[in-house]
């Protein structure tokens, strides 16, 4: 079997500019944040990201100008933040293209790539005008290959014409780059707690790069199959990145911290405030290991690092201080 | 008896609780809505099953989660899996009996905007972070309760976006849109308690909160609200409030301290 471990900043060059990407995660949990980073230090342009509820993930490469078309359903830290500031900045400023789906539709339409069929039929969104309003044009839509000639279709169900259904048309990427707890230099992948769609995401995409808290041996995930999601012959390269998903939490792992995302969001507010936050955490860094020093080094890592008992850190203070 | 103290905020977590009956399996989003599910499962429904869209299934959440996607839902959950699993066969598959949703602007009819403000959807005003689950949960879900803040401009005639669809047009138009279930049940305000007609689906006043009258509730309404029936709202039980301050919220993450207090005689 080949080793599939590569150095990060390697692996994020295999990105070219105008991609096409998903990242694995849900809003403040297991986003592969490193990797990222990595992205918006090398100044990718025009990405096409596919999402169902990213959040800091995208909005910093949309505030640093990496990215030109996304579809996506939500994209926010939920109660650390209701609304990412960047991709609320770029789609007020007419800087960014979107459609809008829901998370069922999105995660449904990576679904669908992942089983080699061109759409699925849901029983969302009827009514709603997510179906009935499409923000890229027809023209925007012919222009590109790689967005669907239509957002959605209704149809009658062909077995009973009063049975309606939506049909969410399938996702492929050229990328999925998700962030794990534990990887093989095989490709096998342990997640732990929640997967959100992980697996679709990865399953629909060309290359797929796994970035791990830890690097393990295979006979160690193969004592339980069960807990392995994906097959390792799908995974391209892995890249053992520890606290790869900070700001955000690793569940088992380590709790996000508020603070870092506190000065996050205070800094994406404005435009000069956020390049002084990308000055300081990403182009002023040259190295994960040199981003986890100038956020707060092993001091921070000590207050953020999970309780076994609970996964999480249960005395970890979340208030915001406004 | 003692007077009681509460803030608007512990009220209105105190009557979303109210709206989940034991043993039922809720859909709980972030903020309030947690506060309520956590509060109804520590009190009147200690058998209610909370799904989070993120992948969880009957969490018995020991601190609040600030994400559906937090590694606290993972506490005491029967079952941890992806989106899709919970999409496809809970919600869609009509297991879920209730559902919490909220938006920037609610209409009359309990349809619901939380993408964007402004008449031209390509070329929004003010954005807001999308549907996530909300449309999916507003289609499939046995029922909805709406919880929001209550002005005027958010509850227009007509919202500028349907994120998520409630009663549609009013009548029998949810059903004629192809939707198989569902609908919204109540509208939990920061200013009373709207329940729905079920005939016409118009949203009608079911109570205001202590303090305030029917009148200058309907006067904070964009559309006609029928006020005839609306009493007050029931406050809050001395144990509700010493469980969600306690026990659900601590931290007073969701329950700001510097709320005005509203203190009533308890009967």
């Amino acid at each position: 079997m080949a080793d599939k471990i590569i150095g990060l900043a390697e692996a994020a060059a295999l990105v070219p500019d105008g991609a096409t990407l998903s990242f694995g995660g849900f809003t403040t949990q297991r986003h592969p944040m490193a990797f990222i980073y990595e992205l918006v230090r090398l100044r990718r342009r025009d990405l096409y990201l596919f999402g169902h509820s990213p959040g800091g993930d995208w909005d910093i490469l949309i505030g640093a100008g990496c990215v030109k078309r996304v579809e996506l359903a939500y994209e926010a830290d939920e109660a650390f933040n209701t609304i990412g500031p960047r991709w609320r900045l770029a789609v007020q400023r007419g800087q960014i293209e979107w459609e809008d789906y829901s998370n069922f539709a999105m995660v449904s339409r990576f679904t669908a790539g992942a089983m080699g069929i061109p759409f699925m039929p849901i029983r969302s969104l009827l009514g709603s005008d997510v179906l009935a309003c499409q923000t890229l044009s027809d023209q925007q839509r012919a222009a590109d290959p790689r967005t669907s000639p239509r957002k959605l279709h209704v149809m009658a169900s062909p077995f009973c014409a009063a049975d309606c259904v939506v049909l969410v048309p399938a996702i492929h990427t050229e990328f999925a780059v998700l962030h794990a707890q534990k990887a093989t230099e095989h490709g096998t992948v342990r997640i732990e707690g929640q997967t959100f769609a992980d697996v679709q995401q990865a399953l629909c995409a060309d290359t797929v790069i796994v970035t791990a808290e830890e690097i393990v041996e295979e006979e160690e995930l193969r004592r339980e199959p069960e807990r392995n999601p994906l097959p390792y012959f799908a995974v391209t390269h892995v890249c053992h990145v520890p606290f790869g998903a900070h700001p955000y939490a690793v569940f088992n792992y380590y709790d996000y911290d508020p603070r870092q995302l506190k000065l996050y969001h205070e800094a994406a507010k404005e435009d000069t405030t956020f390049e002084r936050y990308l000055d300081q955490f990403v182009y002023g860094v040259r190295r994960h290991a040199e981003y986890l020093e100038a956020m707060g080094g092993a001091a921070q890592i000590e207050r953020l690092r999970a309780d076994p008992a609970y996964g999480y850190r249960p005395d970890l203070r979340r208030r915001r201080l406004d | 008896m003692a007077d009681i103290r509460y803030t608007l905020t512990e009220l209105m977590a105190v009557t979303a609780a109210r709206e989940i009956q034991d043993g039922e399996v809720v859909f709980a989003g972030t903020g309030l809505p947690m506060l309520g599910a956590m509060l109804a499962q520590r009190t009147h429904a200690p058998h209610c099953c909370i799904i989070f869209e993120a992948g969880t299934v009957a969490s018995q959440l020991a601190h609040l989660p600030m994400s559906v996607g937090d590694p606290r839902v993972m506490r005491g959950a029967a079952m941890a899996a992806g989106l899709s699993e919970v999409f496809t066969y809970v919600l869609q598959a009509g297991r879920v009996d209730v559902g919490f949703l909220s938006g920037a602007q609610i209409d009359r009819f309990g349809n619901i905007n939380s993408t964007a403000i402004g008449s031209d959807a390509r070329h929004p005003q003010v954005r807001f972070s999308g549907s996530g689950g909300s449309c999916d949960i507003a289609c499939l879900a046995q029922r909805t309760v709406i919880i929001a803040q209550h002005e005027k401009r958010r509850f227009p005639e007509k919202v500028d976006y349907v994120t998520s669809p409630g009663w549609l047009a009013g009548g029998d138009s949810r059903r004629k849109a192809g939707l198989v279930r569902g609908g919204p049940s109540v509208v939990v305000t920061t200013k009373g308690v709207m329940r729905f007609r079920s005939d016409t689906r118009a949203m009608y006043l079911a109570s205001f909160h202590a303090g305030l009258t029917a009148q200058a509730v309907a006067d904070d309404t964009g559309f006609p609200l029928d006020i005839e029936a609306a009493v007050e709202t029931p406050a809050p039980t001395p144990d509700e409030v010493r469980i969600l301050r306690e026990a659900v919220d601590p931290e007073r993450i969701f329950l700001k301290s510097n709320q005005q207090i509203i203190q009533v005689h308890s009967e």
